[in-house]
């Protein structure tokens, strides 16, 4: 993978998808960049999720949150965004961000400099990060686009949410792969976890249940270096 | 080995007490000699390793010092304390616990002993662990997982206390796994409560007695060792290879060929073993002999993923001689007794000579008489292998894999383990643990590493100093720092890792189950299994013929589905690699014309047809060919290594042929072969040398190539997985609730990424690298290959397949092709989306 700065300027037609009307670059790395916009969507960052299971006795390894934020630097740099937009669950708990090390707190802010820096509520995280800078709202409407952390249950066209961490998984020739993906039937989309230690819940599970359109339903599977359109015919459960 | 006339003076003697040789003499028998000697070294004191063929007593000689002690003491008063423990007894098995309760109670009943004898396993109930902690029987029975949970409990040392001797029944099978390396420091811990403790080992033969010996006694002095008796004979076994008038496949583990040969043999014995190596065999062995069974004899089916009671059933059943025949895995291959079989008959190649002489010692439990097996060969090759076996069981060679050091992981547990039982200073404790065999060599700064890892994780990024579970106090002791901490031990002691697997449940034709609750469970199937069937796909499970219907939480719905055209189930478990002495067996036969004689004609044919068409490798040669088919050009190497280490192989290879540009697209590998292919001629380049094969096989590609592939290989990932749970980094369970869900848990796989990226070094990745390269991966005997074969490398360029190769050109196909194509199977399936919608924004 080698994005430089230009990246933005070098999206081909072929690699966007639409939603409600807006077009969109479902980034093999898990973000969603709307270049006419430039706004750029991350979902489920779970910073801290590590030192919140060390609290309760499982000490994983205390490197996500600089494993995550590392990433985020990488997309932020590519793409330039003038606006960041992130979908909620960015702390894994409310303390999350109090407990973060100063290191990474420093990394963040100055991911956050420049720009308009949105933080949607989340289950994990229904207040605003202490400290941090950004806007926390419930909810943010762009255009004909609804961000929020949970999808509705009444169906909202343009809608971007993510809390679910989908992935797809398809058989091929015998065998089994199952990646984190958008999953997406050209009215609303649900984003990837983004976050190093999230895992995913299967598009099909109950849990998206009446969410999607099943006729129209498409995943865009993560790839090494793109994104691969899966339709929802395709797709198998577990 | 024990001379005769020293075992003459060694008996004399011996003081057996008077209710003993009355009821030898009620009974007509005689004590055996190594009963009596055991009894003799016990009485000095000593600890001793008995290694005796299955049926020559083993279990009593085991239980003789305890046994003759208790006829000795003076009964309990009312009113006196009660008594602590005097023999700890410990098998591999829950069931052969329960057995030993049932074979030596009627002994200690006729001898009339005072003994109260118990079980403690996993099944055992609360209320009744809660009264062995207050009135402790005199023997207890029990499981190395059992062990640490007594061990790491508040009371230990005084629940120990009047201990004086602990019997290991099965040793060769414990010492071989993790479970070995928890066992070996909870008796380190044991003699530390209980200085004097004895110790006395039962096992089969081993190929070195002398690495048993050192395990069962303190380390410190080193090398220090148990006393060694070993009976050995027994009449010869009567071993035969099936010298099939059916065609001998090329490839396929099946056997089917042979079923009608197979059922004329059960016919003739009066109860038959059928052994086989994996699950998914014993269901098609058992689906074939039920086609031809017109007379309806009772033959059932035993594997380890059956439900409980339904494995119960069987063994209830074939001990009271209600059965004709068995079919069964691993799970029956330690010693419980089985009632009369008389004859074993081993369906595949048995993979090892040492595990065939167990199988085979399952027939005619009384060692006077000669016991009776029939090999059936599934293919060619593993006629070879049969052969190759037979031979060696005759000579009594032995190829019982060497102990490896004890794994950090296991290490990381018991420290926590300790602590949860009492205060340890880390000088007194690293001096129990060295002094347990698997931790001899263990040094000082990695013991350290290990109590640090305990602690806080261990990660150089110290963050988690105020979650530490355990803390260093004033005092120089290591304490747990709250109670929490000791009851999540406790909920996830123990190395046994299960692989994530749904019960397998029956409902209705059409149902998802979501209706009705279902009917009853069959057993246990792998969730890897289960996630490439889809809805109405059949397959055999339980000796059935079913349907996959769905899944549902952690349950997986099945129907009843006539006819036969089933899908087999793959399992994970229960496959072993050929061993290094077989594979070195088969590569001296094909170097030996002479003996191809004792082979099938068939078979000698196909030899010869190859010693014509290309060449036979000599005994110490890698033999390669290079030929092309259809638009492919294929490598076919024939290292003899086994399955594993022949996988590592071709990944590694790929990966430089991928870089030589030979443009490689997957391989495949069995026990004997490896075969690659491309679409470039690699006949052509070798020959060129660009590059040549001796520095495509250069050792050197256990170096970079090795690391780099370690970065994403599943199953380095599924090795981390296990030292993760085993070391207590992510829990098997949790307080109060069962986890489930991919969501809930953090996923080691995840983990593992982070950790490889950001710690390299990291403790846990060290012990992960040093498991792969003794276990999924094999990197080490890989390593021996290619020291071995330097300079010896025959290659043949050939215009078209050779009978040698056939059989692996045959599996093409039917096995898992390796690669990483995971990339290129999404690519296909996107492509179909774009043929069918057009390429381009795909607003739908």
């Amino acid at each position: 993978m080698n994005f430089s700065l230009t990246r933005a300027s070098l999206i081909a037609e072929a690699d966007l998808v639409g939603i409600a009307g807006e077009r969109a670059v479902c980034d093999p790395r898990g973000v969603l960049y709307f270049p006419d916009l430039r706004l750029l969507a991350v979902s489920d960052l779970h910073l801290e999720k590590g030192s919140s299971f060390a609290r309760r006795g499982a000490l994983i390894p205390p490197y996500d949150t600089g494993a995550t934020l590392l990433r985020l630097q990488a997309v932020i740099a590519d793409y330039q965004p003038a606006i960041v937009i992130s979908l909620g669950d960015s702390f894994h708990d409310g303390g999350g961000a109090a407990r973060m090390h100063e290191s990474f707190r420093e990394r963040l802010e100055s991911l956050i400099a420049g720009r308009d820096w949105f933080w949607i509520a989340g289950n994990h995280d229904p207040d605003a990060p202490a400290d941090l800078p950004g806007e926390t709202v419930r909810e943010l409407a762009i255009g004909s686009l609804l961000f929020r952390h949970e999808p509705s249950k009444v169906r909202v066209e343009g809608e971007i949410s993510g809390h679910l961490h989908p992935c797809a998984r398809i058989v091929q020739q015998g065998r089994s792969v199952r990646r984190r993906c958008f999953a997406a039937d050209g009215g609303r989309m649900i984003m990837p976890a983004f976050g190093a230690y999230t895992g995913s819940l299967n598009v099909l599970d109950r849990a998206y249940a009446g969410l999607f359109r099943r006729e129209t339903l498409m995943a865009y599977m993560l790839g090494a270096e793109r994104t691969f359109a899966i339709a929802g015919s395709m797709l198998r459960p577990g | 080995m024990t001379e005769q006339p020293r075992l003459a003076e060694q008996n004399a003697a011996v003081v057996l007490p008077e209710p003993f040789v009355r009821w030898f003499a009620e009974k007509g028998w005689a004590p055996r000699a190594h009963q009596l000697e055991l009894l003799a070294r016990a009485q000095a004191g000593q600890s001793v390793l008995l290694i005796a063929p299955t049926g020559a007593g083993k279990t009593l000689a085991g239980f003789m010092p305890s046994l003759t002690e208790f006829a000795n003491r003076p009964r309990r008063k009312p009113g006196q304390a009660h008594r602590g423990i005097h023999t700890l007894y410990i098998s591999p098995l829950k069931a052969l616990a329960v057995d030993i309760e049932r074979n030596l109670g009627k002994p200690v009943e006729e001898i009339g002993l005072p003994v109260t004898i118990e079980t403690r396993t996993g099944d055992t109930p609360s209320h009744k662990r809660h009264r062995q902690k207050l009135a402790p029987p005199d023997i207890l029975l029990t499981t190395p997982e059992q062990l640490a949970l007594l061990i790491a409990a508040g009371d230990a040392r005084r629940f120990f206390e009047d201990l004086r001797y602990v019997v290991l029944d099965e040793l060769h099978s414990l010492v071989t796994s993790k479970r070995g390396h928890l066992l070996a420091l909870g008796l380190a811990r044991l003699r530390n409560f209980v200085p004097g403790l004895q110790t006395i080992g039962l096992s089969a033969t081993v190929a070195e007695p002398d690495e048993l010996r050192r395990w069962l006694v303190s380390q410190n002095p080193p090398d220090d060792m148990a006393e060694l008796i070993v009976v050995t004979g027994g009449a010869k076994p009567e071993i035969s290879i099936l010298d099939s008038e059916e065609h001998v496949p090329w490839a396929g583990h099946s056997a089917r060929y042979a079923t009608p040969e197979i059922y004329r043999e059960i016919k003739r014995h009066k109860t038959t073993l059928l052994f086989v190596n994996t699950r998914s065999q014993a269901e098609l062995l058992f689906q074939e002999l039920w086609r031809v069974n017109e007379d309806t004899l009772p033959i059932a089916l035993h594997h380890g993923s059956l439900d409980v009671a339904q494995r119960r059933r069987v063994e209830k059943a074939m001990g009271e001689n209600a059965l004709r025949a068995i079919v069964a895995t691993s799970t029956l291959d330690l010693g419980i007794d089985w009632g009369d079989v008389d004859l074993v008959v081993h369906v595949g190649a048995p993979k090892g000579a040492s595990r065939l002489a167990q199988r085979i010692g399952r027939a005619n439990h009384r060692m006077d008489e000669p016991s009776k097996a029939i090999l059936i060969p599934a293919n060619r090759f593993e006629v070879l292998e049969c052969r190759a076996a037979l031979d060696a069981n005759y000579l009594g060679a032995q190829d019982t894999p060497p102990l490896v050091d004890g794994g950090l992981d296991v290490l990381a547990q018991h420290v926590l383990g300790c602590a949860c039982g009492a205060p340890f200073h880390a000088d007194a404790l690293f001096e129990e643990v060295r002094s347990a065999a698997p931790y001899a060599s263990l040094d000082r700064p990695t013991f350290d590493r290990v109590i640090d890892f305990v602690a806080t994780g261990g990660y150089a990024l110290k963050n988690y100093e105020r979650y530490a579970r355990i803390r260093l106090n004033k005092d120089g002791m290591w304490r747990v720092s709250n109670p929490r901490v000791a009851q999540q031990y406790r909920l996830n002691v123990g190395t046994i890792i299960e692989v994530p697997a749904l019960n397998v449940r029956y409902v209705q034709a059409g149902s998802k189950g979501s209706a009705s609750r279902g009917g009853r469970v069959l057993g246990k199937i792998e969730e890897a299994f289960l996630e490439t069937l889809t809805h109405g796909d059949t397959f055999m499970f339980a000796g059935k013929v079913l349907r996959f219907e769905g899944i549902r939480e952690n349950e997986c719905f099945v129907s009843n589905a006539p006819g036969s055209d089933a899908k087999v189930p793959y399992y994970g478990g229960g496959k072993f690699p050929l061993s290094t002495y077989l594979a070195e067996q088969v590569r001296a036969m094909l170097d030996d014309p002479q003996r191809w004689k004792k082979l099938p004609e068939q078979v000698a044919d196909w030899l010869r047809f190859q010693a014509d068409k290309s060449v036979l490798p000599k005994r110490d040669d890698l033999l390669i060919e290079t030929f092309p088919r259809g638009n492919r050009h294929y490598l076919v190497a024939y290292p003899f290594e086994g399955r594993l280490a022949h996988q590592t192989l071709g990944m590694l290879l790929t990966r430089r042929l991928d870089r030589a540009g030979a443009r490689p697209l997957g391989f495949v590998a069995t026990d004997y072969a490896l075969a690659i292919w491309s679409l470039a001629d690699m006949g052509m380049m070798f020959r060129a040398k660009t590059p040549s094969l001796p520095t495509l096989f250069d050792q050197d590609m256990l170096g970079d190539d090795l690391e780099a592939w370690f970065a994403d290989s599943w199953l380095l990932k599924r090795t981390f997985r296990n030292c993760a749970l085993i070391s207590g980094l992510i829990e098997k369970r949790h307080p109060g609730k069962e986890k489930s869900g991919r969501q809930v848990t953090v996923s080691t796989d995840l983990v593992y990424d982070v950790l490889r990226s950001h710690e390299p070094d990291h403790i846990l990745l060290q012990a992960t690298r040093a498991d792969a390269a003794t276990g999924l991966l094999d990197v080490s005997r890989l390593a021996e290959m290619l020291s071995r074969i330097k300079g010896r490398i025959v290659h043949k360029n050939l215009e078209q397949i050779s009978p040698l190769a056939v059989p692996i050109m045959l599996e093409i196909g039917k096995m898992p092709v390796h690669g990483e194509a995971d990339e290129t199977l999404l690519m296909d399936a996107a492509t179909l989306v774009e043929e069918a919608m057009g390429p381009g924004m795909s607003e739908a």
